[in-house]
């Protein structure tokens, strides 16, 4: 099993990819560290666990998808 | 209840005649009220010449479903459409749609404006324009005064 990481939009270009594999974290906020290098965490990220907006606290387990993007701009 | 993602130009008028039609309570609506959401050719005093629209399929799509349910639970609407166009924008071409019917016009103009603010609020598209000095993420939404 693992997490499937996604990054959308100017955070995608920031980090320099948009999915990714981890094997393991404990929190959001960890796969952020995890699948970045522990890159700055932009204040204004937005995080979703299995396409639900979540908390970067919000705990993960194995087979989730956790997605990070900047504030949306549709509409 | 409808919504989906466009990846072509569409025309925001017909989709309500033609949504209109195929609807089976068609015959109760009292009340039309819609949002069409256009590019426009200008932003923060800048010409715009072009615009990229990103999203997250999976999430998008199941976001616009829960609003709709949101929308149906909280009103007494008898039908509602959301179209969204991602990909490549030009000035003038639709973006959004949003369409609501119900029997009175309170209900309908009500829900209508509660859905384009919420999707404009937590919907994961996101916008890149072409600029004279460049590309650039749209960083925030007008607070549409």
């Amino acid at each position: 099993m693992s997490i499937q990481v996604k990054f959308f939009a100017s955070l995608r270009e920031t980090i320099g990819v948009g999915d990714t594999t981890i094997n393991h974290a404990g929190s959001a906020g960890e796969v952020w560290d995890i699948a970045t290098d522990k890159a700055d965490r932009p204040i204004n990220v937005l995080v979703a666990i299995n396409l639900e907006y979540a908390q970067f606290t919000s705990p993960v387990e194995d087979g989730d998808e956790v997605a990070f993007f900047p504030p949306v701009t549709g509409g | 209840m409808s919504s989906h993602i466009e990846q072509q130009t569409f025309d925001p008028w017909q989709a309500i005649v033609d949504h209109q039609q195929q609807s089976a309570l068609a015959n109760q609506f009292g009340a039309t009220a819609s949002f069409i959401g256009s590019m426009r050719d200008f932003n923060d005093n800048t010409d715009v010449s072009h615009m990229v629209l990103e999203h997250y399929p999976a999430m998008t799509q199941r976001y616009l479903i829960q609003l709709e349910q949101q929308a149906k639970q909280r009103w007494n609407l008898l039908d509602t459409l959301i179209i969204h166009r991602v990909g490549d924008i030009s000035p003038a071409e639709p973006i959004v749609l949003i369409a609501c019917w119900s029997a009175h016009r309170r209900a309908a103009l009500d829900a209508c404006s509660w859905l384009i603010e919420e999707l404009k609020h937590n919907a994961p598209f996101w916008k890149k324009e072409t600029r004279e000095d460049g590309e650039r993420w749209v960083e925030n939404n007008t607070d549409g005064l």
